[in-house]
């Protein structure tokens, strides 16, 4: 037996002032100490994913598209340096959408954490605002990683381009926060993954100007791009990469488009997380 | 008549694994996951069915006309027609791997499914050919409907093509046997993302997008051993109607990976659940 | 006796028209141990989740440690230890990571954390396994990671939802002494049980609802005393016969109740009952004798059939 602790009580021990401050960062402590016992498989695909996609589709494809191309090339560039911004967008979606999907369902359906989380002073919005900050975390170590494979390519030409590394992560957390808040939703996400993949994100990843300029898919195609972050982060980074023209105009649009996105996703998550718990 | 197939195969290889691994009621295994069939698997199945036919409008279209033509076996041809085989091949890889593998691994591990029907006079080869018998229907779905798709955009110039139907359905087959013996050795989740991260750079590589021979030879040697590969030219073969010896030389592949999958699922499920 | 750490009064909650707790009164006083009876489906559940301030309530009036929580929701959490019923560890993370992240979410420093673990490491005889993920520990090692979770913070007010269930008997006398504990150091219990022997080992007054309702309250010894008598004799005459004989032996005793395998009659002297039946000229094929139980209480309150 060690020596008996002397039990002082929780009206000593705990400060509620310091949880309401500080409580979300609680919520991403145990988010990212979770995310630390998969640190080196989220590294190796931080890693491997950009190498695969750039050698085998920018690479690959692209020889055959830059020899059709001939001297113009794609939007003025090799196929490489035109594809790989929207790849970084796309990989910064996908890392966020993993870790707030996939938290958030283990939380409210699988392993119901988040009720043993809510039954401490931590609120749904805490909650809510925790796991969107860890992902957060992860999706700018995945950014700055992947920038890095684009910078060892050869697939940045613009000084500006180290702020392709803001815009991808903008685009995604935006789209992750409103995954987080959808996810809140699910009550029984059954299959709901393999759907949500196949009929939103893979028309969007295909559909997004990811692979040519959206404006040589049809008219009755384009508005996927519209309403797609991909597109909008995608526009955004091919300009700051390599200076794809862009009118101050639609760099602001782009920006807005982003922020508003994810200020809803936010706002959503909080208000979905919270009403969840108090049912 | 996809299952009695299979289960004609297994009764022909009954002698040799001996009648304490099966009892030739597969069937049984078949019918339960009938009757679980929820209205949202219909959907997961239809949507497996839509993911080739978005990549060959993007890809097969849209990079189709950045690209043109492609050379195969000295032939020019259109892009489209040069990719679609392979995103019908693909489809039916990964159908067979998310039905052998994901869905096999909640049963074996969360719902402990097997060890109910284990408790039974069913035999481990009779669970293994049952389960798998969905992977193949799931095969055959997709490469009518893939072909429903295309044939009329002209995109399969050769009436050998009508043999891709079958194709896709020995290349489920082969997928869902390794992919079912696989799941039985893994002890967590992240086990099986481990097959994930083996699927992404075979899809890549394998010569879905562009002839092989921009690679490196060795690099082309290879990944002409990976399955994919083997798949992917065994269906453009077909489709294109470029007719050799070679083909049968892909269909033995599938065949022994069959047979090694089923053998290693039945001695695993034995081993498992029998002692 | 200060001013009761829990009030209740007309508490109601309703889950669209389905009522699941209607209109309940209690209180629950400093450093008492207040029990919650009643089958699967009373609103037990319910009424804990609602005074762990994660609940809101439908209609009604509740405080707990002076405040509303409807509105200061997080103020109170931070004096609950809260043991659900479902076990809700975070399974990506370990035994002792469990513990240290939940005492984060109260604020904790890393320091008092340090030694905290260790004590309930040792209180839940989880010492071997803190650095195991919670995925592998058996079930009754997932309830005491659980229960030891809840006392992280040093709560006012510890809540336990069916705390046993799943514990081997070993594991659930430990747990009673360790209850017995906090109690004596001034915490206040509020427990629900589906277990009798339980809720006469643990508390000091309880109540018994059943469909959302109360349908008594009192200390374990009171309720047997209002509800059962001293004793209960059981006889039994085969299940052909039992029926017949009930209606020979009406009349011999306060209550009699007839069930499919035998007859209970409930007597303050039940050796003296069975002797008027065997000098009337009855011969049970066997009797037993015993003292009345909470459970006799329970199944007079909220009848016999399953409730599901």
């Amino acid at each position: 037996m060690s020596t008996p602790h002397i039990r002082q009580g929780s009206l000593e021990i705990v400060d509620q002032e310091k949880i309401i401050s500080r409580g979300s960062l609680y919520v991403a402590q145990a988010r990212l100490t979770a995310m630390m016992k998969w640190i080196w498989m989220i590294l190796a695909i931080a890693v491997a994913n950009p190498v695969l996609y750039l050698l085998s589709i920018g690479i690959g494809v692209g020889a055959f598209i830059d020899k059709s191309a001939g001297a113009a090339g794609i939007d003025g560039v090799k196929y490489l340096t035109f594809l790989a911004p929207a790849l970084l967008a796309t990989a910064a979606i996908q890392g966020a959408i993993d870790e707030s999907v996939f938290p958030t369902l283990e939380g409210f359906n699988w392993w119901k954490n988040f009720l043993g989380m809510n039954a401490t002073p931590i609120s749904g919005n805490q909650i809510a605002t925790g796991v969107f900050l860890a992902s957060f975390v992860r999706v700018v170590g995945t950014v700055i990683i992947y920038w890095f494979v684009m910078l060892a390519f050869g697939a940045l030409e613009s000084s500006k381009a180290w702020l392709a590394i803001p815009t991808a992560v903008m685009a995604g957390v935006a789209f992750g926060s409103i995954t987080q808040a959808i996810a809140g939703l699910l009550k029984d996400e059954n299959m709901f993954f393999v759907i949500f993949n196949r009929f939103v994100m893979m028309p969007l990843f295909l559909f997004s100007g990811t692979f040519y300029p959206l404006s040589s898919m049809p008219i009755y195609l384009q508005w996927i791009g519209w309403i797609s972050p991909l597109w909008h982060a995608t526009e955004l980074g091919r300009y700051l990469t390599y200076g794809h023209a862009l009118t101050q105009t639609m760099a602001i649009t782009h920006m807005v488009f982003l922020l508003t996105l994810l200020a809803l996703g936010i706002f959503f998550s909080r208000r979905i997380f919270t009403m969840r718990l108090a049912k | 008549m996809i299952i009695s197939a299979a289960v004609a195969i297994a009764e022909a290889r009954r002698g040799r694994l001996g009648e304490r691994v099966y009892s030739g009621r597969s069937r049984a295994i078949f019918e339960r996951g009938y009757i679980a069939f929820k209205s949202s698997t219909w959907m997961v199945i239809l949507s497996g069915f839509v993911e080739p036919v978005l990549y060959l409008f993007a890809f097969g279209y849209g990079l189709g006309e950045l690209i043109g033509n492609i050379e195969s076996n000295g032939l020019s041809i259109p892009y489209a027609a040069y990719i679609a085989p392979a995103l019908l091949a693909t489809s039916a890889m990964n159908g067979a791997i998310y039905d052998s593998t994901f869905n096999i691994y909640f049963k074996l591990k969360h719902d402990r499914i097997y060890h109910g029907m284990l408790a039974t006079s069913l035999g481990p080869l009779d669970v293994a050919l049952g389960e798998i018998g969905l992977a193949l229907v799931r095969g055959f779905l997709y490469g009518v409907g893939f072909m429903a798709v295309v044939a009329p955009l002209g995109l399969i110039p050769s009436l050998w093509g009508i043999l891709a139907i079958p194709a896709a359905v020995l290349i489920a087959f082969g997928f869902a046997a390794v992919g079912m013996a696989l799941t039985t050795y893994m002890k967590s989740f992240q086990q099986l993302e481990i097959i994930n991260i083996f699927l992404l750079p075979m899809f890549l590589f394998s010569g879905s997008f562009y002839p092989l021979t921009v690679f490196p030879e060795w690099l082309q040697f290879i990944i002409k051993a990976l399955p994919l590969s083997q798949a992917i030219h065994l269906v453009r073969g077909l489709t294109l109607g470029q007719i050799n010896l070679g083909l049968l030389g892909h269909v033995s592949y599938f065949i022994v990976m069959i047979i090694v999958g089923l053998f290693f699922t039945t001695k695993r499920l034995n081993a498992l659940f029998m002692k | 006796m200060s001013s009761p750490l829990i009030t209740a009064r007309g508490l109601t909650k309703k889950f669209d028209e389905f009522v699941a707790v209607d209109e309940i009164d209690f209180d629950v006083a400093r450093g008492e141990s207040f029990g919650l009876l009643g089958p699967n489906g009373a609103g037990k559940s319910t009424t804990m989740r609602i005074i762990g301030a994660t609940s809101q309530r439908t209609s009604g009036d509740l405080t707990i440690l002076g405040m509303d929580p409807e509105k200061f929701g997080p103020q109170i959490r931070a004096h609950l230890g809260v043991v659900p019923q479902q076990d809700n560890l975070d399974m990506n993370l370990s035994v002792s990571e469990n513990l240290y992240i939940y005492g984060r979410y109260f604020g904790l420093s890393r320091k008092f954390l340090k030694t905290k673990i260790e004590e309930l490491l040792e209180f839940a005889q989880l010492q071997e396994k803190r650095n195991a993920k919670v995925e592998s520990l058996s079930g009754g090692m997932k309830r005491r990671l659980t229960i030891a979770r809840g006392l992280v913070s040093e709560p006012e007010i510890l809540m336990l939802d069916e705390p046993t269930t799943g514990l081997d008997p070993q594991a659930r006398h430990i747990l009673w002494d360790r209850l017995f504990r906090l109690k004596e150091q001034g915490v206040t219990l509020v427990i629900t049980t589906h277990f009798m022997d339980e809720a006469e080992q643990l508390c000091d007054r309880l109540v018994v609802m059943d469909k959302g309702k109360i349908m008594a309250e009192g200390s374990p010894a009171q309720l047997i005393k209002d509800y059962s008598t001293k004793e209960v004799l059981e006889i039994r005459f085969g299940s052909e016969r039992n029926s017949e004989m009930a209606d020979q032996l009406r009349g011999m005793c306060d209550r009699i109740e007839e069930l499919p395998d035998r007859i209970l009659l409930y007597s303050e002297d039940g050796e003296a009952l069975l002797e008027k039946i065997y000098s009337a000229g009855l011969h049970p094929k066997t009797s037993l004798v015993r003292r009345s139980s909470l459970e006799d209480v329970f199944l007079r309150l909220t009848g016999r059939t399953l409730v599901d």
